[in-house]
């Protein structure tokens, strides 16, 4: 590493920052995808790759990817969970690799719910 | 691919003891194994703090806090939380007095009560990894007080600030500072020096800071040698310090690898380099003049204080010696601002200061609070009371000249002043709960001791005086004292405090001054009655077994070292008192509470 000036730790600081945002928190985004058994039954560690991938492709560095169990309605699974922060969650259904991909384009990303995926808004014990 | 969980692994010298380092390893087998690794960051970190509970690791971004995590653990909790989302519950910390653990780090009272502002980057960081010290802002201080401060602009910084030097002193650190710089040098040279000699036994605050996070010293430390006009620096590290030696040593290459240390610092023209000089195991060389002695590489025996090392100091030059946590706070100064750390703590004590907190509490470990806070608050809401269902009896406060405070004085807010006024002191942060199996007496002699072995022998009062006060100490726990003894020991005291040269003489008789004060009562029992009303001073003790509760099962039998213990299987036991030596290893094995110590 050659010696830094004050402009380029400046640069390095926003760039080692901008890797850092999951670990800190601050994401403007949180997919859970669930995996229970029946998730996982249903295929839901394809649907965790397929997002991952994709997060990898677009260079995105501020959604969170949890996983988390059972969400209770098995029938429907593949299912995932997408929260933005003062918004209630979204619960998505019966998922395809491409269907979760765009779920983190259109929802994780641009804000905008998509409906035709969508089973509910808000959970039971919220909202 | 972005990782999606980050492990951070406790790799303090706690946790490593503890097998951390094997922990983390299996944990990236596992990771590897179940096809995780590329979501799943592992990171080894600093000291978290709460050493009694290690080997530690924090999840984030959930902040869910895992405690004495095994190796055995890792195939379940990678199954469970990292696989199927599912914390592991049996892994969480349960807080003493509740029922269910408590998943996150921010709702542990232990953790949750603190304020950190010298430990920012605790837990959250690779210290071996200067990027990750950069990332949470290392260094940005410097680059703003390089390009837009001059170096009277810092000092006055650092004066609004109240900040005061947290090795035990309380000095205010930016009049030191600036009576460093009015002093005369004929050839302008003047040090700067990082006490990292921390000697008071179970105080651990400096080795934290720089296990987790070395740069917040060094960065410190480029600050107060802007301020001051110094281009040369020391880091004397005490020897018993192996890690953070290591990891001082690793932090100083990167910082010079990556210009922000060495010549021409971050290009703008300023030089300062450090050293680091390595302790070779005696308490008095963490006093600042004896340091310097041995920097020099004389003996370590301080000087008279008279003469102010900010004058003339290491090789006779004008230096500014501070201590770590003190180094560690001022790039959060410079940061967030004079104003705003002035804003903590009480009206002479502003700030933060970092406390280990060990002994009878149920969580020991090391704390972050704002000045202020009530010993109370100290003990019973972040210690988490006394442990085993015990009973409070003292607090001592600043290492083990710190004086001895009762039950009453637990309202006592944690301030320089009002430590001193009850006859203890801040001291370098160190706090040793006792409760009521604390014999007063031995705990004073025990330190005595330790002074004792400690004192470089120059000053008369303190070389004699201090083995003369142990002798009485000891004559006491035989069952020996007089009543003439607790008179002859205050005259002692007072002419050590007195006539001794530096603080290690000046502050070696608070334990017997404060427990005279505070627990006389417990010395005339002792020296009236012969008896320990705390069933430790073994001559003054006797062992019996209570026929009642004895069950015959032999235990004792086998572990008494001397045949003192006799008696048929399944018939009631007894001692032999000729033959019984105290040891107390009876009444350590027996199960069924059948042993009196009395």
């Amino acid at each position: 590493m050659a010696k830094l000036t004050i402009g380029e730790l400046d640069k390095l600081r926003q760039q080692l920052q901008a890797e850092r945002i999951v670990r800190e928190g601050k994401a403007r985004a949180q997919i859970t995808v669930h995996m229970g058994t029946c998730g996982i039954a249903a295929g839901a560690r394809k649907i965790m790759t397929a997002l991952l991938n994709e997060i990898e492709k677009q260079n995105v560095r501020d959604v969170l990817v949890t996983t988390s169990a059972c969400a209770g309605m098995c029938s429907r699974e593949p299912m995932a969970t997408v929260q933005l922060p003062q918004q209630p969650p979204v619960k998505y259904v019966d998922l395809t690799e491409e269907k979760i991909v765009r779920i983190l384009n259109d929802h994780a990303l641009k804000g905008k719910v998509v409906r035709e995926y969508a089973l509910a808004v808000g959970s039971e014990r919220v909202g | 691919m972005p990782y999606r969980l980050h492990l951070m692994v406790c790799a303090g010298t706690g946790c490593v003891s503890n097998h951390s380092l094997e922990l983390r390893n299996a944990l990236a087998a596992e990771i590897a194994k179940q096809g995780l690794d590329k979501e799943v960051e592992i990171v080894t970190t600093g000291c978290n703090g709460f050493c009694g509970v290690g080997p530690i690791m924090l999840v984030l971004p959930d902040g869910i806090f895992y405690q004495q995590v095994g190796v055995k653990d890792v195939p379940l909790f990678v199954q469970e939380h990292l696989l199927k989302g599912r914390p592991v519950k049996k892994l969480m910390f349960t807080p003493p007095q509740v029922q269910e653990p408590v998943p996150k780090m921010c709702d542990i009272p232990f953790f949750g009560k603190q304020m950190l502002i010298a430990l920012r980057n605790r837990g959250m960081i690779d210290p071996e990894n200067i990027e990750e010290s950069i990332a949470r802002g290392g260094y940005q201080s410097l680059a703003r007080v390089l390009t837009s401060m001059t170096p009277s602009q810092v000092i006055e910084e650092i004066k609004a600030s109240g900040l005061r030097g947290r090795g035990g002193g309380g000095f205010p650190t930016g009049i030191k500072w600036e009576t460093c710089v009015k002093a005369h040098s004929p050839d302008g040279v003047r040090y700067l020096v990082c006490n990292a000699d921390e000697g008071d036994p179970g105080a651990f605050m400096d080795r934290s800071i720089i296990e987790g996070d070395p740069h917040s010293v060094i960065e410190g430390m480029i600050i107060g040698a802007f301020a001051i006009g110094a281009h040369q620096g020391y880091i004397y590290v005490r020897h018993e310090y192996p890690l953070a030696l290591r990891r001082f040593i690793i932090a100083l290459e990167q910082a010079r690898e990556y210009g922000l240390l060495g010549k021409d610092i971050l290009g703008t023209g300023f030089d300062f380099d450090i050293e680091i000089h390595r302790g070779a195991g005696a308490f008095v060389c963490g006093e600042s003049t004896a340091l310097m002695a041995s920097i020099e590489g004389r003996p370590g025996e301080p000087r008279a204080k008279y003469v102010h090392t900010v004058e003339v100091g290491l090789h006779n030059k004008p230096t500014v010696l501070n201590n770590v946590e003190t180094w560690a706070n001022v790039p959060v100064i410079i940061e967030r601002g004079a104003k705003w750390f002035a804003s903590i703590g009480t009206e002479h004590s502003k700030g933060t200061k970092v406390f280990s907190l060990a002994g009878c509490v149920n969580n020991t470990g090391l704390v972050e609070v704002p000045m202020g806070i009530t010993l109370r608050e100290l003990i019973f809401d972040i210690g988490g009371g006394i442990a085993d269902n015990g009973k409070f009896k003292a607090v001592q406060t600043g290492g083990p000249s710190g004086g001895f405070i009762p039950e009453s004085l637990l309202e006592l807010p944690v301030d320089y002043e009002k430590l001193y006024e009850a006859g203890s002191m801040m001291g370098s942060g160190g706090i040793v709960v006792m409760d009521e199996a604390s014999c007063m007496v031995d705990v004073a002699r025990y330190f005595v001791d330790f002074l004792t072995t400690e004192s470089c022998g120059k000053c008369v009062p303190c070389r004699e005086g201090l083995k003369a006060t142990l002798d009485i100490l000891t004559r006491i726990c035989d069952g020996r004292g007089t009543e003439e003894d607790l008179a002859t020991l205050e005259e002692l005291s007072t002419t050590i405090v007195e006539a001794s040269l530096c603080a290690l003489g000046g502050s070696a008789p608070n334990p017997v001054l404060t427990s005279l004060r505070y627990f006389r009562d417990e010395y005339q029992v002792h020296i009236r009655d012969r008896k320990c009303p705390a069933a430790v001073c073994r001559a003054l003790i006797t062992f019996t077994i209570d026929p009642v509760k004895c069950t015959g099962c032999h235990l004792c039998v086998k572990a008494c070292p001397t045949e003192a213990a006799l008696g048929e299987p399944k018939q009631p036991h007894r001692i032999v008192q000729e033959k019984c030596i105290k040891c107390g290893v009876c009444y350590d094995v027996c199960k069924f509470d059948a042993v009196i110590r009395k």
